[in-house]
């Protein structure tokens, strides 16, 4: 595989992950993943739509005149979009409904905009198309992880299977509330960003200030 | 001798002894049990006795009257509960402690010693977990083991209900500690309460546990609704009907969390705090000031549905957790404003948001946790303001004078 579509792949899975590093897309991170389904489906239309827009937006890019260039990434990713949703329609209706208006919302989707204005702009289709696959799967993984640990620390299931059997159903384990509201996954994808850290100190952001702890003893 | 002790073993534990790498757990030790060895070399020297480690200390000893209520009336309702529900001996390992005094509610061992078999089991599961925690994250950080975790512990452990599970106690500690200070970079940094989120965590995770009628009273099947939740239910007239009057509620004979149902204990410990100057005169008088206008000004406007808008101050004042939040809580000195002004701001804050969430919002019927949150959250803009208004009026002064 070419070198530049290796890197294109595997860089938004970790290093330049568009949520742990580029802190994007948190508004759909919090609200699909009570559930592996949702979060799942969620993960797939968003990578279609980043790749194929990323591909469409790069086939045009000659031709966009510079002030217009927003209107036109919208009309494509507003598109596509449209398509998507219909597909998971018409063969995952139930989860669809349950994602509601986060699918429609992917056409507002940093990460798609991000990737259309920063990178399908200035290069060639093919290489878009990694590029937006890549941050696609960078996005899913973050996703799967996050509705993992909440749907089977909150609800006890993994894709709606009963896994650990509750209290309330004569089980072991008592359902942790908490992990399925919203702030939870704040609280789990900011605990994802300390492991990544810690493992990659390169990530680690300069502090905004520092303290001086020395004191010069001849000024005292 | 202890101190012959400690400084024998000492060099082994500073830097390139034998147990360098101990050495927070030895300085913890050695300076609770006596003042630090550490003096500044260079000027300004500021003398006080009074270092962190002592302020702890004092707020640790002002929960002592706090305690001794607790495990009485923990006791002294679960032995009614029991005398009630014609219960007569208690299964497992409290009832072979108890079984020799009894339970009757009439007398004061039996109640209490009940009431310790709750208390201390909770508060040593925190202690240890919490602590553990603790203790990590200073060996990785290499910061030195803090008091404020005596006092994070004993606030937690009274704020939390007498039957809740050992195993969510745990959890919610090691999530205060460590998502509510640790975080941040340990004490002194920390933005919120440490105890408050981590019973927050478990208030939102657990609410089966820590809230509704049948948890309050630590008999097994038995229901009370607290003299909040039944205003809440049915407005003064209910809470009559429940037995309770308002030297109950203020002496601390009702159900409740552990530490929260003793109004006359915690402002005990209160004025001791208020007299030493730890607690902010400023911050205490802000709530009480906040919660006291507030409710005349509900009482005023009054509701046909919602019974809670006619619930006067003075019962405000006694029932839930807003007399221990505003002694213990709300002048906690990391987390709550730090110019005076902004204490002032940060009190009423809190005052005004207790009130409205118990009164307004119907699906909480306490709301002391959830404002002291609030209200710490906005602490640092509050202070921003006054330090800005200084900054805005000093130089008009100064203006004028050229």
């Amino acid at each position: 595989m070419d070198a530049e579509i290796k890197k294109n792949l595997v860089d938004p899975l970790v290093d330049n992950n568009p949520i742990t590093w580029q802190i994007l897309g948190i508004c759909s991170a919090l609200a699909v993943t009570t559930s592996m389904n949702t979060a799942l489906l969620m993960s797939l239309a968003l990578t279609t739509v980043v790749a194929l827009s990323n591909f469409s937006i790069s086939l045009v890019r000659d031709h966009t005149p510079g002030s217009i260039r927003i209107i036109v990434q919208m009309i494509i990713i507003a598109s596509l979009v449209i398509i998507v949703d219909q597909f998971m329609r018409a063969y995952a209706f139930d989860t669809a409904k349950k994602l509601s208006v986060f699918v429609g919302l992917i056409i507002t989707n940093c990460i798609v905009m991000g990737r259309a204005e920063a990178y399908a702009m200035s290069h060639g289709p093919k290489l878009s198309f990694f590029d937006g696959l890549g941050n696609g799967l960078g996005y899913s993984l973050v996703l799967l992880i996050v509705a993992f640990i909440r749907e089977l620390f909150g609800a006890g299931s993994l894709f709606g299977v009963q896994i650990f059997e509750l209290t309330k159903d004569g089980g072991w384990y008592q359902s942790n509330g908490l992990l399925l509201l919203p702030p939870s996954a704040f609280f789990i994808i900011g605990l994802l960003i300390w492991v990544i850290r810690t493992f990659k100190p390169a990530q680690v952001e300069q502090p905004t200030f520092r303290i001086h702890e020395e004191i010069n003893p001849q000024l005292v | 001798m202890l101190r012959k002790l400690l400084d024998s073993i000492g060099p082994s534990f500073h830097e390139g002894g034998k147990f360098e790498r101990f050495y927070i757990l030895y300085e913890a030790v050695d300076t609770l049990l006596y003042s630090p060895p550490e003096t500044t070399p260079h000027a300004p020297h500021a003398r006080d006795a009074m270092d962190l480690k002592r302020v702890m200390g004092y707020v640790w000893l002002a929960t002592f009257p706090v305690i001794l209520m607790a495990c009485w009336n923990t006791g002294f309702q679960a032995n009614s509960a029991m005398a009630a529900m014609g219960t007569g001996e208690l299964e497992g390992w409290r009832g072979a402690l108890l079984g020799g005094i009894g339970y009757d509610p009439a007398s004061f061992f039996a109640n209490f010693l009940h009431g310790l078999t709750y208390f201390l089991p909770i508060y040593l599961t925190t202690f240890i977990v919490g602590g553990l925690a603790e203790v990590v994250f200073s060996f990785v950080r290499g910061h030195e083991v803090n008091e404020g975790f005596f006092v994070t512990s004993i606030l937690y452990t009274l704020t939390m209900p007498p039957s809740i599970p050992l195993w969510m106690v745990s959890l919610g500690i090691i999530f205060g500690v460590v998502i509510g200070k640790e975080v941040f970079g340990g004490t002194g940094k920390n933005f919120l309460n440490p105890a408050l989120v981590g019973r927050a965590f478990l208030f939102f995770a657990y609410p089966a546990a820590i809230s509704g009628d049948s948890v309050w009273v630590a008999a097994d099947g038995y229901s009370g609704a607290t003299p909040l939740a039944a205003a809440a239910a049915g407005g003064m007239e209910q809470v009559a009907a429940g037995g309770y009057s308002w030297f109950d509620a203020f002496i601390g004979f009702i159900p409740g969390s552990i530490g929260e149902t003793s109004t006359l204990a915690i402002l005990i410990g209160g004025a001791m705090l208020l007299i030493t100057r730890i607690a902010s005169w400023r911050i205490v008088s802000g709530v009480f000031i906040g919660m006291v206008a507030t409710s005349l000004l509900l009482n005023l406007i009054g509701s046909d549905t919602n019974p809670m808008f006619s619930m006067p101050f003075w019962w405000h004042l006694v029932t839930g957790g807003f007399a221990f939040g505003m002694i213990f809580m709300a002048t906690d000195p990391v987390t709550a404003a730090h110019t005076n002004a902004g204490r002032w701001w940060f009190g009423i804050l809190i005052g005004f948001m207790v009130v409205m969430i118990r009164v307004v919002n119907p699906a909480y019927p306490e709301g002391m946790m959830l404002a002291i949150l609030f209200a710490n959250i906005f602490a640092p803009l509050i202070d921003h303001f006054v330090v800005q208004a200084n900054v805005r009026r000093r130089l008009k002064r100064q203006t004028q004078r050229a």
